[in-house]
């Protein structure tokens, strides 16, 4: 069916237990708000073809990949987008944890150039971790045409680190940045003591304030003792008195002016975190907890409560980035956006939203499934004389019959068969998407759809994960990280298999084609097979919801949580990058994982089909066995059985199925649809049988692969088994109810 | 002429504000300082959703989407110019 983490570039789980094992290699994180362009720097940098996209929260764990530079070795991590350490979500946990923890030479502070206010934010609070910090500003291009200009050295004398300024899209800048890391390691190495106040802004304009892409020339002298960020009096003083107490924990390891700060600011989330990395019970460190009770006791003296303190503290970060960014950005265009603007008032406008997106959809599936057939058919008949030569060519070989069964009639034919239905269409529709994708669309159709999803008490960003389900359902499920609530995560973890995923279009094309459009054929059958496509992927999405709205009011109950939603500006996708992207990523991940599991399952249902057991094959014993209940759901026992077979890959459920209709106990040669349709007639395939067929395929057992998924990501047998039963339930009730129906339909007709 | 404070869920599509202050519990309020929600910010809305519930604001030079429920969660101060001419 799909994508794995390894498709994507997910080396490793997120969590510190990245340190490198080689010697002399130096570890950088990257780290940044979501949608700055951190992945495309990463791939930038170590060429390894990393996934990355335009919505937010695309890096859900830390992907890792290695380069070199001058002659050393870099580990580079990619940690999850966050706007802030000051940890809500379990992303910004994960990079908070291996920022502080996970022992890195250096953190790369990729911001965006159009904000970079706000990415200030984080950069300093990284600053205030870490002296080895650069800043990269990203997207100096897009600056550039929104006629936004950055003083590049205005901002590096303000910051006291080296600031770059880049472009990773097209990679300008990139090696600076790599040379502005090395320089800052082996500062550090060397141990240059250069403490400068550079750091107090002394509000100077700087002459030279173009705009252009500036080179990163002399980069700043790094110094042992950053300048660090000074907070109100009250606060500072309460610093100073917890300060030793700290600088005994830290022990080396953290900067002990941060965890100070942590401490009085009584972050309870990041407590347990350094109760886990310290092994130090902070309640029970008298001396420590004494501490922090004075100093808090002093603040709330002088009228600084929790709130207040928290408060003061964020917007003192706040006022520092906006204070560094006067003069140093600027705008000299107030409408840069109006283009942007424009383009999103009709794609979320109230009365072409909903029809773009539709529209969208139908033509994406128009443009698959018209492109595919004439491939399609080249690439079966091409595969299926390459049976006929393995045929003679184990005859020569004397191979015994059965052999030639196994490995030819079953393993070859049933690879074949996902072969030639799967490719075309895959490597039509992953790029489609992905252009989307990186146009920057996908987050507007989030936007479009939140209310429904904010109705059934679930989380906005449910929709993407679900988009992400049309790829594959694994991926869906490994996307949900980005969902805060543990309840909402569950909820779009439950219910992501109800949008049908690359595995399972191919079958409800064909299906369409050979029962729904009545021999309708040229453009204007696709555009039939397309609706219709279309309304199975609306019928989904209505499942999604409802079971949603189900859940969060019986297992699931509670409120939704607030979610903030980036809508990113609009960019023009790289097209010749995402077809790359797309077919080595995802088409042939998927086409070898399906590959991998059609041929011993082709294997095996020649073997099932052709072992005869009193006179009839196994194949029809189970067939017969599960026959009752399949006629109830308006199918056979083959079709069900079909489906059952197919939990390894859905891809292969129709091949088995034909395999099982097919004298003898092989696939036949199907070189059209045409012949696909009188096969399934001649077995009593209706368009009922049809329907209830796609209904199911639609909602059953997700696959191993999503299973699998599931079980890892929410660590719980019990929600798992939940991820089973509910898609396999509803997609019974849905083809009892509807077989039935459309059987009293017909017989009063007729 | 003193200005007036509403609800940053209340703004109509191209009105501006300035936040007064945010009024919810901590961990949403961090969320929306995160953001650039902060005292003194100011802040565009530039979309509202088909469905009439998430909109969308210009915040610090990013576009950010928030639901009512959390958008009612701020106050803000109309510009003096209210309404940017669109």
């Amino acid at each position: 069916m799909g994508l794995r983490e390894a498709s994507i570039g997910r080396a490793a789980d997120s969590g510190p237990e990245i340190r490198s094992a080689r010697g002399g290699e130096r570890l950088v994180a990257l780290a940044g708000n979501p949608n700055v362009g951190k992945s495309t720097l990463f791939n930038r940098l170590t060429g390894l073809r990393q996934h990355t996209g335009n919505w937010p929260g695309k890096t859900v764990s830390c992907a890792q990949g290695r380069c070199r530079h001058e002659g050393r070795d870099y580990l580079l991590v990619d940690l999850p987008g966050s706007y802030s350490l000051l940890a809500h979500s379990a992303e910004e946990e994960a990079a908070r944890d291996f920022v502080c923890f996970g022992g890195a030479d250096a953190v790369i502070a990729v911001c965006d150039a159009t904000c970079l206010e706000r990415n200030l934010n984080l950069a300093l609070q990284l600053m205030e971790i870490t002296p080895n910090v650069i800043v990269c500003i990203n997207l100096m291009d897009e600056a550039r045409r929104k006629h936004i200009r950055i003083d590049l050295k205005m901002l590096r004398e303000r910051l006291g680190v080296p600031v770059v300024g880049i472009s990773a899209r097209s990679g300008r800048g990139t090696q600076e940045a790599l040379a502005a890391v090395d320089e800052v390691i082996s500062a550090t190495w060397d141990n240059v003591g250069d403490s400068s106040g550079i750091w107090e802004e002394r509000g100077q304009k700087e002459e030279n304030s173009s705009g252009k892409l500036e080179e990163s020339g002399d980069i700043t002298p790094k110094s042992a003792e950053k300048p660090r960020i000074r907070y109100a009096e009250e606060i500072e003083e309460a610093i100073d008195s917890v300060l030793p107490h700290a600088e005994k924990l830290a022990a080396g390891r953290l900067n002990a002016r941060w965890l100070a700060i942590r401490l009085i600011e009584h972050d309870l989330a990041f407590y347990e975190a350094i109760e886990r990395q310290t092994g130090v019970c902070l309640e029970e460190d008298k001396e420590l907890s004494g501490a922090l009770q004075a100093a808090r006791e002093r603040l709330r003296e002088r009228g600084m409560n929790e709130m207040r303190v928290r408060d003061e503290l964020v917007r003192t970060l706040l006022r520092r980035a906006e204070m560094i960014c006067r003069d140093a950005v600027i705008r000299t265009d107030a409408q840069c956006d109006a283009a942007d603007r424009r383009l999103d008032r009709i794609l979320t406008g109230r009365w072409l939203g909903f029809p773009i997106m539709f529209l969208l959809m139908a033509v994406i599936f128009w443009i698959t499934i018209s492109g595919a057939n004439l491939p399609s058919q080249w690439l079966s008949g091409l595969l299926f004389r390459g049976e006929e030569a393995l045929h003679s060519l184990m005859a020569a070989m004397g191979a015994p019959g059965w052999l030639d069964g196994v490995l030819v009639s079953g393993a070859y034919r049933v690879l074949a068969w996902v072969v030639s239905v799967m490719l075309p269409p895959m490597a039509i529709f992953f790029p489609l998407f992905t252009l989307l994708e990186d146009a920057g669309y996908l987050p507007r159709v989030a936007f479009n759809m939140d209310r429904c999803f904010h109705k059934c008490r679930a989380c906005g960003k449910q929709c993407l994960t679900m988009m992400m389900g049309f790829g594959c359902n694994a991926v869906g499920i490994t996307g949900c990280r980005i969902i805060d609530s543990p309840r909402e995560r569950l909820i779009a973890m439950l219910t992501n298999v109800f949008v049908p995923c690359n595995g399972r279009f191919p079958m409800m094309v064909s299906l369409i084609s050979v029962f729904l459009l009545g021999g309708a054929a040229g453009w204007r059958g696709n555009v039939l097979a397309a609706a219709v496509l279309a309304g199975l992927i609306v019928l989904g999405v209505a499942m999604t919801l409802m079971v949603s709205y189900i859940l969060s009011r019986t297992v699931l109950r509670g409120m939704p949580s607030s979610f903030t939603l980036e809508l990113p500006p609009y960019r023009k996708p790289q097209i010749a990058q995402v077809i790359v992207r797309s077919v080595l990523d995802r088409t042939l991940f998927v086409l070898g994982r399906a590959a991998a599991v059609a041929a011993p399952a082709g294997a095996l249902i020649w073997i099932m089909a052709n072992a005869e057991i009193g006179g009839a094959s196994l194949l029809s014993h189970v067939a017969a066995f599960l026959d009752p209940l399949g006629r109830l759901m308006g199918m056979d026992g083959v079709i069900l059985l079909g489906f059952i077979l197919g939990w390894p890959a859905n891809e292969i459920v129709l091949p088995v199925i034909i395999m099982a209709y097919a004298a003898g106990g092989e696939l036949m040669e199907l070189g059209s649809l045409a012949e696909l349709g009188m096969l399934l007639r001649a077995n009593g395939w209706t368009w009922v049988t049809a329907i209830s067929t796609m209904l199911f395929s639609l909602m059953h057992w997700p696959c191993s692969t999503a299973l699998m998924t599931m079980y890892k990501e929410s660590k719980s047998l019990k929600w798992t088994l939940m991820g089973i039963l509910i898609p396999t339930l509803t997609g019974m009730a849905v083809c009892i109810a509807f077989s039935n129906i459309a059987q009293l339909v017909m017989s009063v007709l007729s | 002429m003193t200005a007036e404070t509403v609800r940053l869920c209340d703004l109509k599509r191209g009105e501006r504000a300035h936040v007064r202050s945010l009024d919810a519990a901590s961990h949403i309020r961090r969320r929306l300082q995160d953001i650039g929600l902060e005292e003194g910010a100011a802040v565009e809305c530039v979309l509202v959703s088909p469905l009439g519930d998430p909109t969308a604001y210009l915040i610090c030079g990013a576009v950010i989407a928030l639901r009512r429920e959390d958008a009612a969660c701020v106050q803000v101060r109309y510009d003096m110019f209210g309404r940017a001419a669109i």
